[in-house]
């Protein structure tokens, strides 16, 4: 049981779901956007969170879209894993979605609750960094559309009180060749020690990762090293490890130089298979 | 919109049936089916959404009912193992396969298998059936038995 209580809002519109937010706020109840729930519950439940209120989004029309357009596909903020992975749309964020948990718990998490949780892995991310995405969001300036990369350096930087409405992805970016390799401690089921995601656009690689560092993230200077032909796929690998924008993540599921280490052979695999034309 | 503050009266549907309830907006649905409904096959483990011991539907898909507030399946279809009946083909199977030890896992066990025929009419490919049952955990290590009460689910003979 969680061993509080809470004050629970369920608006049908953005609009509702900013009047809501911005009325407990200055209520004081410390509110949070609330979608799939499953971080927020466990957090409540452990002790790690508190809030006054949530805010479920999860029956607003705008935050449930999941089509595809002449532009590419957009996607709403609460649609679940396991419908983005269903769709079949875009089929490098369908394929990061069906490894994030498991399956029941995809059923439930949703795609702006895995950009925005604090769980530092974030996975979904890594095909909206490479892809060019851009995000709806809705706040006190109403609606405006911001590049995914800009609003999210590695975590999601939101505005007080807005919240994500949908994401865009460029269609050029659907149907790109990709790969997605996602190493554990053991189990296939559990958070990333090492996540790669990368599309190749004009042959030329693009590649983000999870769980190497503290927060997602997409280095240019590490993909130059990679798209560099000359030197060999192991020394282009050896190469870019050394230029992480950050100091490796080290805890209980593996120490910074492990997961480097995992992820210099990954990346020297990944190499191999797009020069062999196994990509 | 809606709006819940301190202890409210809810309708939800659960197994064919509309119950109001009293609940706290922070309620789980878990502690809800069981506490006020009698409805003690989905069981209480890890409470934090890794064994699937909790498992239920809600509108034909599979959720662990400890991460899901009650207050939540409002206007969705609550479905457990007592909804079932006794007579299913997944309670059959399990029964023919000895698909349970000390069975405090089965009945998310069974609602997982029973999501999976309803969303897959026809048996998947190996991967969707081992990805689905991925979802729950077995502490006696009944999984091949589980996993043949799948296919005779399904109609095949579980060999």
């Amino acid at each position: 049981m969680i061993p509080f209580d809470f004050i629970y809002c369920r608006p049908d519109s953005l609009t509702e779901a900013l009047d809501t937010y911005r009325q407990l706020e200055a209520e004081g109840k410390s509110p949070v956007y609330y979608s799939g729930g499953s971080e927020i519950i466990t957090l409540c439940r452990a002790g790690g969170i508190r809030p006054g209120a949530v805010v479920d989004i999860k029956r607003i029309p705008d935050c449930l879209c999941l089509f595809p357009d002449d532009q590419g596909l957009n996607l709403g903020s609460a649609c679940t894993l396991n419908q983005v992975k269903e769709s079949k749309h875009f089929p490098l964020l369908g394929t990061v979605c069906g490894r994030i948990a498991d399956h029941t718990n995809q059923c439930r998490i949703t795609l702006g609750g895995n950009l925005c949780g604090s769980i530092i892995y974030r996975e979904t991310s890594l095909p909206l960094l490479l892809s060019d995405a851009k995000m709806t969001v809705f706040g006190a300036d109403g609606l405006r559309t911001i590049a995914f990369k800009d609003a999210f350096p590695g975590r999601m930087h939101l505005r007080p009180g807005e919240l994500i409405v949908q994401i865009h992805v460029p269609s050029r970016a659907l149907r790109a060749p990709s790969s997605h390799v996602k190493r554990t401690q053991n189990e296939k089921i559990d958070y990333p020690l090492v996540g790669v995601a990368a599309i190749w656009q004009d042959n030329v690689l693009k590649i983000a990762f999870s769980g190497v560092c503290a927060h997602p993230f997409r280095s240019p200077r590490m993909e130059a090293v990679l798209n560099d032909h000359g030197p060999s796929c192991a020394a282009r690998a050896d190469k870019a490890v050394s230029l992480l924008p950050k100091p490796a993540y080290s805890d209980v599921r593996g120490s910074a130089e492990y997961r480097v280490f995992v992820l210099r052979n990954t990346l020297e695999a990944l190499l191999e298979d797009w020069e062999n034309g196994q990509i | 919109m809606v709006r819940y503050e301190r202890k409210t009266v809810v309708c939800l549907h659960v197994n064919g049936s509309r119950h109001e309830l009293a609940v706290r907006p922070s309620d789980l649905l878990l502690d809800v089916l069981r506490d006020q409904l009698g409805l003690t096959a989905a069981k209480p483990g890890c409470k934090n959404g890794d064994c699937g011991a909790c498992t239920v539907m809600m509108d034909g898909w599979p959720v662990k009912s400890c991460l899901v507030l009650a207050v939540e399946a409002e206007g969705h279809e609550i479905l457990t193992v007592e909804g079932l009946g006794g007579t299913a083909a997944v309670q059959k199977a399990f029964v023919d396969a000895n698909a349970f030890q000390c069975g405090y896992c089965t009945s998310g066990f069974l609602m997982v298998c029973h999501a999976l025929r309803t969303q897959h009419p026809v048996m998947p490919e190996e991967y969707t059936v081992e990805e689905w049952l991925q979802s729950n955990i077995c502490r006696c290590t009944s999984y091949e038995e589980i996993r043949k009460a799948v296919d005779i689910m399904y109609g095949g003979g579980g060999g």
